[in-house]
């Protein structure tokens, strides 16, 4: 598995408003969350979520951490991106979605790179749960 | 339009006396300026935030109910307006934890009779942010009449932060539906300023993470994030990032300033509250609403678009 920061990278350097561009950032995308789900000792699943793996790969990393739900919309967001690119290709808004799709994949690449850092990433404010103790209210 | 939103308990919080003043002033002067009226919670305390919810989360429910005991019990109030998302979720946490967990009733009962105040029951008020308050309070329609100074030609990204809309389950009035607000594409703010004269931006990051509570503690994650939404929200076509939450406000603002010293990345999009931006549209001038108080220069914006 190569590193988020690889990652990241990748995500600021595809240009163009093609499907490939489009298809590309999706699965760079999903391979964030494998990162995260591996992380935490989990089979990244290979199922889908109203069509997308990236939306099953969202829940399944928010199992048991419901501070992962802080990218659930950014998810969402880049499959709503993603479908898109895709359904209307040759549209001359294609250049500011493939960017938009591109920003949020990295939003999504630094949330899971801080979560990594810092566990407690979205836990006070999203999970509505301290930070310290890790307990359930 | 809801007629109990006319007169509220207003609950500024502590962020709304401090790094958050002009939000405090700018709700205000536009609340007088719709006929809306506030009622500060007399000898309120912090909500719990973040510290005291470190320690012991029932403590902070507990904290958080005394703001409504006196609200209902000794004003006899049947709404309380919390402009601040940290203030306004820890309200509805702690009217959630009341009406569903045995153990939190108790504590908080305990609690209340030690320090000698009627004990809050879940349900006694209903705790409102200050975006339902102006949006059902006056109504779309009627905010419209009285716009005098339109905010047309001003592009705006609309910045929701996550407090506003997450754990779903603490906000069981949105995703009603229409009319209601959604926890996964909140758009109240969208009305009131498109009402206005505004033109919102598409802006996919409204509710993602800026790394929020780690400001201090994880900088770097905090500037990374902030950087990335604002960068969007200039990719977006953006000038402002309305906000309507203190601490996004200030998180907003000084990581654009770090992003540039640390990062060396400029961003230009201005921060303005969105109570700063409806009070310019109803004819106040920038000064009343504080914009001068902004670390974010959006003076200098309001006067090129010749708003100000």
């Amino acid at each position: 598995m190569r590193p988020l920061a690889d990652i990241e990278a990748e995500i600021g350097s595809i240009a163009g408003t093609d499907e490939a561009a489009a298809e590309r950032l999706l699965a760079l995308a999903e391979e964030v969350l494998e990162h995260w789900i591996t992380a935490r000792g989990e089979d990244p699943t290979g199922e889908q979520v109203e069509g997308f793996r990236l939306l099953a790969l969202q829940r399944r990393g928010a199992r048991g951490v419901p501070s992962f739900n802080a990218c659930r919309e950014t998810c969402r967001e880049i499959a709503y991106h993603y479908n898109l690119l895709r359904l209307e290709p040759d549209c001359k808004l294609d250049e500011g979605r493939r960017r938009m799709m591109a920003m949020l994949t990295k939003h999504l690449a630094l949330f899971v790179s801080g979560k990594m850092q810092v566990e407690g990433l979205g836990e006070f404010c999203c999970a509505s749960r301290p930070l310290r103790s890790g307990t359930h209210q | 339009m809801k007629a109990e939103y006319k007169r509220v308990a207003y609950y500024p919080g502590c962020a709304l006396e401090g790094t958050g003043h002009a939000y405090n002033k700018s709700t205000k002067e536009v609340g007088k300026a719709l006929g809306l009226e506030l009622d500060e919670v007399k000898n309120w305390n912090c909500c719990g935030a973040m510290e005291v919810k470190n320690i012991d989360p029932k403590v902070q429910t507990y904290l958080s109910s005394r703001v409504m005991s006196i609200a209902a019990n000794e004003m006899g109030a049947k709404v309380v307006m919390a402009p601040c998302n940290g203030c306004y979720h820890n309200l509805k946490k702690a009217e959630h934890d009341l009406a569903h967990d045995e153990s939190s009733r108790q504590a908080v009962e305990r609690i209340s009779k030690k320090a000698g105040h009627a004990t809050y029951q879940a349900g006694q008020v209903e705790t409102i942010h200050a975006l339902d308050w102006i949006k059902d309070g006056i109504g779309e329609e009627e905010l419209k009449r009285r716009v005098k100074n339109s905010l047309k030609g001003l592009k705006v990204a609309n910045y929701y932060g996550c407090m506003y809309t997450r754990p779903r389950h603490i906000f069981p009035e949105k995703d009603r539906g229409p009319g209601s607000e959604s926890t996964s594409k909140p758009h109240f703010m969208d009305d009131l300023l498109a009402v206005a004269g505004a033109e919102n931006v598409d802006f996919p990051l409204k509710t993602s993470c800026c790394g929020g509570a780690h400001v201090l503690s994880d900088s770097d994650t905090s500037t990374k994030l902030v950087l990335n939404i604002l960068r969007a929200a200039e990719a977006a076509g953006a000038e402002v990032i309305a906000t309507e939450c203190p601490t996004c406000h200030s998180g907003l603002e000084m990581h654009q300033v770090r992003a540039e010293k640390v990062l060396g990345e400029k961003t230009k999009v201005r921060m303005l509250y969105f109570t700063q931006l409806l009070g310019i549209a109803l004819g106040l001038s920038p000064r009343k609403l504080s914009v001068h108080e902004n670390v974010s220069d959006g003076l200098e914006l309001l006067k090129e678009k010749r708003l100000a």
